[in-house]
């Protein structure tokens, strides 16, 4: 067998292989696939300890991913697009852990809309990880509520109603942390992810991931030869972990941008496209909503906002509340007399 | 003839006095502060040592609806509903059918502003110039129709004789650190006491006497009780969405673990998110509870509904959590401010799927208290989801209780693996039965063991948790979770028996209906001995059989129409299931004792 995997420790002092999960199930070259490769990168390159992720997910083929990376991290396979509700509770129990959720376009866009929206709006401490075809593939080649208007599936006929792109949605709902990736580019995928890791808050990522089976064809905006042939990344990408010297490559000045998150780390954005700016909310919304109407697929970071805190911040919450000692948990009898000497 | 001269004119002499054993109904419009002057009167009786309890019945509704608050007083400790015996008419639009509804004998104590109130010869009138005697009193305009429901307060404390310092104690209590509030109310009370000194006569047989019978208890909610007695339990995360009745459970919730949960540096050991809607708080708290937090959510019938996939999947995933039900009437919205035990069939089997949980049934401010903290314990040693049903009776109305026992037992956190115990064991199979009871182990993420981890999941899995659909692994899974069930059977609340030695008929109940059940037991005592089993949990365990066997016939009692426990209880017992007799009573209010009595007699002149 050909080894690729390189065996060499990290930091933490595991290799990549320890971060695997089991055998993929999904078909061959689905692009969840390639997005749990990533995953599985990126936690190696980031040493993470698996112990310390959780990782969640909702109910179709993206949701099934979590099982195909992290072996050694919890998992939990919510309900159809009930994933944030279980990773809100999860996090109010254990803020410390570092969570990754992985859904889809139905399972976000349509039957947990209201979850998603409901999560950014408590700025959970999570990545959001969207893996977009814009088609059910489970139950067999629907139309999700991101398939475009007017795109023809074989199954489904031609789809009559207009997309709901969810970055936007993200965007508008105040999620500090919005980016749009495609499956077939790894490297912005693991960039984002680096720094989705290292965000305060929700951290969206919209990764356009194409369904071999159900919606492929070179026409539809989320297969992938039209990924690869459309791609309009707003900016180069990369991530700088904590402890590495920031340098600024010799560029014109106002090309280079660098973005500092929660702990310490930093995205370094090279703007491709002329004066895009991530922190400005309209901007971005204009730019979405710009490239809708123009059928231009862009890609990167679409939106940052460091400065909201965290719903366990909001919280106040201190040692995990999974980890009170039971003399937390429970007051005193002297707290219970006092309490009763009121309605005596 | 004037309303004074009305109430002034020759009326029967009085009868015999009934000292502290009448109802009183008080109907007021929806939204005037009659809570208030309601409480004023419960928590004034209630000092004076007397037996007391009030039922609010109110509408859903803000503002303008007629609501009705019923206090029984009851030297003999009785707290069951009973129809009233004296009126308070403050609402214009039920005057009539109310005062129809007295007893002959009865009182109707009146705003004078009322017009064409029915004349019955067999009743006592007591007028009230409510709005004249807040003449003068300076208060802002809005609060005037509040104060003006402390006139009532007054009158009856004339009429029944009730101390005024006894009055000023029990507002003192509602308003505390508000002396302004204090002192405007009792002016009116005063007014009201010494208008109706000066100008009425008393023709009625009620008043009141003090007593000892109340002291060293307190007066509560129900939902109040449990949320106490969740927070000892130490309950960290809760979520939920609003819904009478149980807003009240959480809104008490917040505000115990806001005075009670902190750390040594004042942060919050504990979180409480209201969530967009059921089907998220039950998400909130499966996810807290899989982490290793202790999580509840506190809901109705309806909400309840929107959980159920949530529940189905702790269930089977088998993660713990609280579910508090406080039921009121369905089916849908039904009558949504009424009480009832309607959840009882469809909470049990909650889910798709064989799925089964434990329900504990509270039926008292220390059984709420204490299942609010018990509950904790046997969803974490069983690892799923248990629901409490209360109602809208127990769970909204205030009682009186014995102040509560501190919990006995450290709290029970259930079969979880430290990094340490999988060290020694060499790892762990989630969902294998190693000790025989159907139980597993379990894991908390962000153990720091390489093998600590395991996939949860709402599919079919194996004993390691993984994926599979082989038959083999599916069926040796449901059966062991029949197993945990059986051996929830011995963990859960055993049932209150009082057999009565000469008893041929036995009554099974749960909850709120105890009190009717008590009340119709004594008073049939000589008639029809009973004796009394009250279910405080399902499953249920070897005694409710032996009850059933050692009676000829036994009636199981409840607020539904269709006998849902009765159902239950005939499915799990099917040697006795002939014996079972079904008593079901369902109307929005709670249960009376002369309802069981005339129900349990007319079945028995039958049998």
């Amino acid at each position: 067998m050909k080894e690729t995997t390189p065996l060499k420790p990290n930091a933490v002092g595991l290799s990549k292989k320890d971060y695997d999960g089991a055998p993929s199930t999904l078909c061959k070259g689905c692009g969840h696939n390639s997005i749990a490769s990533q995953i599985v990168q990126v936690a190696y390159e980031l040493n993470l300890k698996p112990h310390q992720v959780i990782k969640l997910s909702g109910i179709g083929c993206s949701s099934k991913s979590p099982a195909y990376f992290l072996g050694m991290s919890h998992g939990f396979n919510a309900l159809h697009g009930r994933m944030p509700s279980v990773a809100t509770g999860a996090l109010l129990a254990n803020h410390t852990l570092k969570a990754i959720g992985v859904s889809g376009d139905g399972d976000t866009g349509s039957i947990g809309l209201g979850q998603f929206k409901h999560l950014l709006r408590r700025n959970l401490r999570m990545v959001y990880i969207i893996e977009n075809n814009g088609v059910y593939g489970l139950t067999k080649g629907q139309f999700s509520a991101t398939a475009e208007e007017g795109l023809r599936l074989k199954y489904a006929g031609t789809n009559p109603f207009p997309p709901i792109d969810l970055c936007l949605e993200a965007i508008v709902a105040g999620c500090g942390f919005v980016a749009r990736s495609f499956a077939g580019d790894a490297r912005q995928v693991r960039e984002l992810l680096k720094a989705a890791l290292s965000h305060r808050g929700t951290a969206v990522l919209d990764i356009i991931s194409p369904c071999v089976t159900f919606n492929n064809e070179d026409d539809s905006p989320k297969s992938y030869g039209y990924g690869t042939q459309h791609e309009k990344p707003l900016h180069e990408l990369g991530f700088v972990p904590p402890a590495e010297e920031i340098s600024i490559e010799p560029l014109t000045p106002g090309e280079v941008r660098l973005v500092e998150l929660h702990d310490g780390s930093h995205l370094r954005l090279r703007n491709l496209e002329e004066a895009y700016d991530p922190t400005d909310q309209m901007g971005a919304i204009r730019r979405l909503l710009d490239a809708q109407a123009r059928g231009e697929f862009i890609t990167g970071l679409l939106y940052y906002n460091p400065h909201r805190p965290s719903l366990a911040e909001v919280e106040g919450l201190g040692t995990p509340l999974a980890q009170l000692p039971p003399a937390l948990m429970r007051p005193g009898p002297e707290r219970l007399e006092a309490v009763l000497r009121r309605y005596s | 003839m004037s309303v004074l001269e009305r109430a002034q004119a020759v009326l029967p002499a009085p009868r015999e006095p009934i000292v502290n054993d009448f109802s009183i109904a008080v109907a007021t419009v929806n939204g005037t502060g009659s809570q208030t002057a309601n409480l004023t009167l419960l928590r004034s009786f209630f000092r004076l040592g007397i037996p007391v309890h009030g039922k609010n019945i109110f509408p859903s509704n803000i503002q303008g609806l007629p609501t009705w608050y019923h206090i029984r007083v009851s030297r003999e400790g009785y707290v069951a509903r009973k129809p009233p015996d004296i009126l308070v008419a403050f609402n214009p639009t039920t005057a009539a059918e109310d005062v129809q509804g007295l007893p002959a004998g009865g009182v109707c104590l009146y705003a004078t502003d009322l017009k064409n109130l029915p004349q019955r010869d067999d009743l006592v009138y007591y007028p009230v110039p409510a709005a004249e005697l807040l003449a003068g009193l300076e208060v802002p305009v809005k609060r005037r129709p509040y104060l003006a429901n402390m006139a009532y307060v007054g009158a009856l404390a004339w009429m029944l004789g009730v101390p005024l310092e006894t009055v000023a104690e029990a507002l003192a209590a509602q308003f505390e650190q508000r002396p302004k509030l204090v002192e405007d109310n009792l002016e009116v009370v005063r007014r009201a006491h010494a208008w109706a000194s000066e100008n009425l006569r008393k023709q009625d047989p009620y008043r009141i006497e003090p007593m000892e019978k109340t002291q060293g208890l307190i007066l509560m909610t129900g939902n109040e009780a449990g949320a106490l007695g969740a927070v000892f339990g130490g309950v960290s995360v809760a979520a939920w969405y609003p819904i009478t009745p149980a807003t009240s459970f959480m809104d008490a919730l917040r505000g115990f673990l806001s005075e009670l949960r902190r750390d040594e540096a004042g942060r919050p050991t504990y979180a409480v998110v209201q969530a967009e809607d059921e089907l998220a708080a039950a998400g909130i708290v499966l996810g807290a509870g899989w982490a290793g937090a202790r999580a509840l959510t506190a809901t109705s019938g309806p909400g309840l509904s929107l959980m159920a996939e949530f529940m189905s999947y702790g269930y089977f995933a088998e993660i713990p959590a609280v579910i508090w039900d406080i039921q009121r009437v369905g089916p849908s919205t039904g009558l949504p401010t009424r009480t009832s035990q309607g959840d009882v069939a469809f909470a049990y089997t909650l889910g798709h799927g064989d799925t089964k949980h434990p329900i504990l049934f509270p039926s008292s401010l220390e059984e709420c208290f204490e299942f609010g903290w018990r509950a904790f314990d046997l969803a974490e040693e069983l690892q799923t989801p248990v629901l409490v049903l209360s109602d809208l009776d127990l769970g909204m109305n205030h009682w009186m209780g014995r102040p509560f026992a501190y919990p006995a037992e450290p709290l029970k956190r259930g079969k979880v693996l430290s990094a340490e115990a999988l060290e020694v064991r060499g790892g762990f199979a989630r969902y294998k039965d190693v000790d025989g009871d159907g139980i597993p182990y379990r894991t908390l993420p962000g153990t720091p063991h390489p093998l600590a981890a395991y996939f949860t999941r709402g599919s079919g899995h194996n004993e390691q948790a993984q994926y599979s659909e082989r038959p083999e692994d599916y069926a040796r899974l449901m059966a062991r979770l029949a197993r945990k069930f059986e051996t929830a059977r011995r963990l859960v609340p055993p049932p209150a028996v009082e057999l009565h030695p000469q008893a041929r008929i036995g009554v099974i109940a749960y909850g709120s209906t105890r009190y009717a059940i008590e009340e119709a037991r004594d008073r049939l005592r000589e008639r029809l001995p009973l004796s009394f089993l009250r279910l405080r949990a399902l499953p249920i365990g070897p005694e409710v059989g032996e009850f059933v066997a050692a009676h000829e016939r036994v009636y199981v009692i409840e607020l539904n129409r269709d006998g849902q426990l009765h159902g239950i209880l005939r499915a799990e017992l099917p040697e006795h299931a002939a014996k079972l007799r079904s008593l079901a009573y369902l109307d929005g209010l709670p249960l009376t004792a002369a309802w069981v009595m005339a129900r349990l007699l007319e079945k028995e002149e039958a049998a």
